[in-house]
């Protein structure tokens, strides 16, 4: 198990990008009436099959060389799944993958979200040649940050130049504390 | 609160500056591996920790990149260092306490620091 849901979308991420993704969106929906927590990762990568869609739920499936267990997704899963919730997984072949788990926050074996902040950070900084985009909501308040956008504004400047992770970090932390206080919620 | 405009001010700033740094084999690249298993033990805070020191040192000829599973998970958080010329380093076990020692005396003094590497744990 991963100590942190962001973790979980981190590793997840990861294999949209090793499925060559050049695009990525990462939603995470807070629902604090429902007390549900719901971490979307959808992307453009190669997709897959309906059998491997049906093994990647496997802890003995995995697309890694150097051992034979794959456990991003079970974690996810189960991270889901033992607070009441559940984890949904759409795939095709040359089209891309969407993966989303659902969370009920009010269970005590639910994870925090931990610093989702850090998480899309690192995926944008370290990625820069895939655009990303982020969405966080708390109810109706939201946010996002779309890095084709970006790109827009900085003509050539890459989005990993130090001006650029700076200002990326201080944007996501800013404007999460915004939607928090505005909706009232507190982690 | 932040605006996107503000990267219109950056544009500016950083304009001719833009390749600078030049992709040559005269770096040092520092790996960090970030696969499930390092996730969970904590690679992304060295990660992290890592590449905004090198940015704010401005440390020209280092490196910060990430790869996935390096086959020794019982280890991670691994970091890896390869200076041009000389053998592969591997830090095991990292947090960002020791990635900032490792940071301070290898990539910037040159000194290994032997405590933290793979050869002098026991196995």
């Amino acid at each position: 198990m991963l100590p942190e849901i962001s973790l979980n979308v981190l590793d997840i991420t990861q294999n949209s990008i090793s499925a060559e993704a050049d695009f990525i969106e990462i939603i995470i929906s807070i629902n604090s009436v429902e007390h549900t927590l719901k971490a979307t990762i959808k992307d453009n990568g190669r997709g897959m099959d309906e059998e491997t869609v049906k093994t990647v739920i496997d802890p003995f499936y995995t697309t890694r060389t150097t051992r034979k267990v794959g456990l991003g997704v079970p974690f996810f899963k189960q991270a889901a799944e033992c607070t009441g919730g559940f984890l949904e997984l759409e795939s095709e072949v040359g089209k891309g993958t969407m993966i989303s788990a659902t969370f009920h926050t009010d269970n005590i074996d639910c994870m925090p979200l931990g610093d989702i902040n850090s998480t899309v950070y690192s995926l944008i900084t370290f990625n820069p040649q895939i655009d990303f985009y982020y969405e966080y909501s708390v109810d109706e308040h939201l946010f996002d940050l779309d890095t084709r956008q970006m790109r827009e504004l900085l003509g050539g400047v890459s989005l990993d130049a130090p001006e650029v992770a700076s200002f990326i970090r201080e944007y996501l932390i800013e404007n999460e504390a915004d939607v928090n206080s505005k909706a009232g919620y507190s982690i | 609160m932040k605006s996107l405009e503000e990267l219109r001010a950056i544009r500016e700033k950083m304009q001719g500056q833009v390749g600078l740094r030049a992709e040559d084999d005269n770096n040092t690249r520092v790996v960090v591996g970030m696969a499930t298993c390092g996730i969970a033990s904590g690679a992304r805070p060295v990660l992290n920790y890592l590449a905004n020191e090198v940015q704010t040192r401005g440390l020209k000829d280092v490196i910060v990149t990430q790869t996935g599973c390096i086959g020794l998970c019982q280890y991670e958080p691994i970091v890896e260092v390869y200076a041009p010329g000389k053998e592969k380093i591997t830090y095991v076990k990292v947090n960002p306490e020791k990635a900032a020692e490792i940071l301070e005396q290898h990539l910037v003094r040159g000194q290994l620091v032997d405590k933290y590497m793979l050869q002098s744990t026991n196995l």
